[in-house]
């Protein structure tokens, strides 16, 4: 069969479209954004009516899978690492409910942090809701291990987290489609009707269920195909390597063969027979996983008066970081190779705020607005106007996690910083910032909330804004005052009337809302581009 | 035969096309092949990279090692320099000397040049200036691809062929263009090599 050249999101993607889904849910976040934009695109999905809308952030999105769960069909939620934090509660919970269709949740981590604020591994998650993890180690094993997921989580009735990192999702390699491509999941209710009513007496009897289904998910994992004991003759030294890191390691010898004993570990509980016969036949194990060092800690135990172990926590790997083959080789005591040093004089060119971007014009109007008075007034939050934290705007001081900027206002402002200045953008607004404005306005506090509105969700690549159109409604539903709800327009010709407006909104004691809006110049561009491909084709 | 490919530039200069042609090119030869790329943040005017590894055997790891590059094809002088870490002993740098100047404090550009010369095999040209002089301003990507294409261990056909590929849906003019885009890098490769 004809390979397909995808990235390891499009092959999740593509897998779940031959595995019979129903509906993907998802807010953009890189590196997972591909894998909706995927299915978006798709004829087949299209065709047959397959949900694939933007949902307003990770947490709505878990909880619409759960639901399309429930109706008996299979569906898949992907977000980015720090998404997984925003959909925590459903996720957990939806462990105990369990499944009804099939449920596979893509969590991508962000080892050395490309483009996120923290390298948390989810794998920590998959653990503590007590689910089995899927961790393709190239893009062949992502395809084929939805299928084995959306299999597992209606085998067992529990929703089935896949891990994987930004190199795979970013990568493209060829995979194989299987043959069969198979039909959605009629609409079936699930035959007990209160199996999602997590009440306290319901939820002991199901989280006594999923206890004791761990020991059946651990013997799962012991004859996984994705779990795979592979002999070797220097048993002075035996390797477990999960997911990705072990192309890392193969990438060592020529000839793929490694002298130790390997453990290839793509499916999580680890399978505990096969790490009891490394353990049995090696002197020592080195644990090699790309993200925190879990599994080594699982197997160290926390005084390390057990078996030997090598990994991140002794120093043979990095404690943090992204792994790659030279760090493997240095850790196996394989010479390591290096090409010519960076020479001095290269400096650093960080990424910044395209020349005329909206944001930009916002920044220098605030910036002169507040000059009369100290710094250190300014939250922000996640997306591109995050850049404005660089030189030469210096114009933020803080970017914590979505939603913050308002929240984190509030909190100043009640310590005595006043005024404090919030400035979110119109995607992360709807994502988590509205319920903190709610806050703000019940006590009345006094903050001034720029929400830069460029109309699409700019960051990751310009998708739809959940905003859009409906920002002005949203404020005065919540209970902001029209007066103080100012539209701006960020462009040099208004600046100093922008300033005015600012200046005039700074100095109202409460909530006020300023919503510079001008549209994302790359949606322009992508707009122009593309209206001008149709009068192309039409002429 | 196997190729490791670094591929250099700044975010928007169109490293991902040149990727994609090289790939198409492999594929259609029944090679393997892993590429990653960067994507999210770094794309804003930020220093952008990718990996190509081009095998006719099966290919481990979606990152090149250090040190093991067989070129590093660059679409800007200092992006070029950034990268020699994973340049091979016999690797060829292949750059263009246009700088992309977004930074304030941009070294100057003889210096940059005065370190290309330092390295054993280069290939360094105004790939703006003459992807202009062919016909295509834009087609600066396309000269460089040329320059490298004497390195990439594949017929020079294959990618005319993938080229052709590329642009198909943009009409035979564009494609022309390209055609004569990747000629004049090829040319100066030849000349200079």
């Amino acid at each position: 069969m004809q390979k397909l050249l995808l990235l390891g999101d499009e092959a999740i993607a593509q897998a779940a479209l031959d595995a019979g889904l129903s509906g993907i849910y998802a807010y953009p976040g890189t590196p997972s954004t591909e894998i909706t934009e995927f299915v978006q695109n798709s004829k087949f999905a299209q065709d047959n009516h397959i949900h694939s809308k933007w949902s307003t952030n990770e947490k709505t999105a878990m909880e619409s899978a759960l639901g399309m769960s429930y109706a008996g069909k299979r569906a898949m939620v992907c977000m980015k690492h720090v998404g997984l934090n925003v959909a925590a509660d459903p996720f957990i919970n939806s462990a105990i409910t369990g499944s009804n269709g099939g449920m596979v949740v893509v969590a991508a981590d962000d080892p050395s942090m490309h483009s996120s604020q923290n390298e948390q591994d989810s794998r920590f998650f998959g653990k503590f809701a007590l689910v089995p993890i899927l961790e393709p180690a190239n893009q062949q094993e992502a395809y084929d291990m939805v299928h084995y997921g959306f299999d597992f989580s209606e085998k067992y009735m529990v929703p089935v987290l896949m891990r994987i990192t930004t190199r795979l999702a970013h990568s493209r390699s060829g995979v194989v489609r299987k043959k069969e491509i198979r039909n959605q999941n009629e609409l079936k209710l699930p035959s007990d009707l209160r199996q999602f009513v997590l009440l306290p007496n319901i939820a002991k009897k199901r989280y006594k269920n999923l206890l004791k289904a761990q020991s059946l998910f651990t013997s799962e994992s012991e004859s996984s195909p994705f779990n795979n004991y592979i002999d070797g003759s220097d048993k002075s030294l035996g390797i477990v390597v999960c997911g990705l890191a072990y192309n890392y390691l193969l990438e060592n010898f020529a000839d793929r063969n490694v002298p130790n004993p390997v453990l290839k570990i793509g499916q999580y509980p680890i399978p505990r027979s096969l790490v009891e016969k490394m353990a049995d036949e090696c002197d020592e194990i080195l644990v090699i996983e790309d993200g925190y060092p879990m599994v080594e800690e699982l197997l160290k135990g926390y005084l390390g008066r057990g078996l030997k172990v090598k990994g991140r926590l002794d120093g043979t790997l990095p404690r943090d970081g992204e792994l790659n083959p030279n760090l493997i080789a240095v850790a196996l005591g394989i010479k390591d190779t290096f090409g010519l040093p960076v020479p001095d004089l290269v400096v650093g060119r960080p990424p910044s705020l395209c020349s005329g971007c909206p944001h930009i014009d916002s920044y220098h109007a605030m910036t002169e607005t507040l000059q009369e008075l100290s710094n250190g007034r300014v939250f922000s939050d996640i997306g591109c106007y995050t850049l404005g934290a660089l030189k030469p705007y210096e114009a933020i001081n803080s970017c914590v996690d979505m939603g913050a900027s308002i929240t984190m206002a509030k909190g100043a402002a009640d310590a005595g910083l006043i005024p404090s200045v919030a400035v979110i953008g119109d995607s992360t607004f709807t994502h988590s910032g509205m319920t903190g404005l709610l806050d703000a306005i019940n006590e009345k506090s006094p903050i001034t909330v720029m929400i830069l509105d460029n109309g699409t969700t700019a960051m990751t690549g310009g998708q739809d804004s959940q905003a859009f159109g409906k920002i002005e409604d949203i404020c005065k539903g919540l209970g902001v005052e029209e007066s103080h709800i100012r539209v701006l327009k960020p462009l040099k010709k208004y600046h100093a009337e922008n300033v005015a407006i600012m200046k005039e909104e700074l100095a109202y004691h409460g909530v006020s809302v300023l919503i510079p809006r001008r549209e994302c110049i790359v949606s322009i561009d992508k707009r122009m581009r593309e209206k001008f491909k149709k009068t192309n084709s039409t002429s | 035969m196997k190729k490791d490919i670094i591929l250099a530039g700044v975010g928007g200069q169109g490293i991902i096309s040149i990727a994609s042609i090289i790939g198409y090119a492999a594929l259609k030869q029944e090679m393997f092949l892993k590429q990653s790329e960067v994507h999210g943040m770094s794309q804003r005017g930020g220093d952008v990279m990718s990996n190509l590894r081009i095998s006719h055997s099966e290919i481990a790891s979606d990152l090149i090692p250090f040190g093991q590059a067989d070129m590093i094809i660059s679409i800007e002088p200092l992006e070029a320099l950034r990268y020699l870490p994973y340049l091979s002993g016999e690797g060829w740098v292949i750059t263009n000397l246009r700088p992309f100047n977004n930074i304030p404090n941009y070294p100057e550009i003889d210096k940059i040049i005065d370190e290309i010369a330092k390295v054993p095999h280069h290939i360094a040209l105004d790939a703006d200036a003459t992807a202009k002089e062919a016909g295509s301003a834009k087609a600066a990507n396309i000269v460089m691809l040329g320059a490298a294409s004497p390195f990439l261990g594949m017929a020079y056909e294959k990618l005319e062929d993938a080229i052709r590929y590329t642009f198909r849906k943009k009409g035979d003019e564009i494609i022309e263009l390209n055609l004569k885009a990747l000629k004049a890098g090829r040319d100066f490769a030849e000349q200079n090599m």
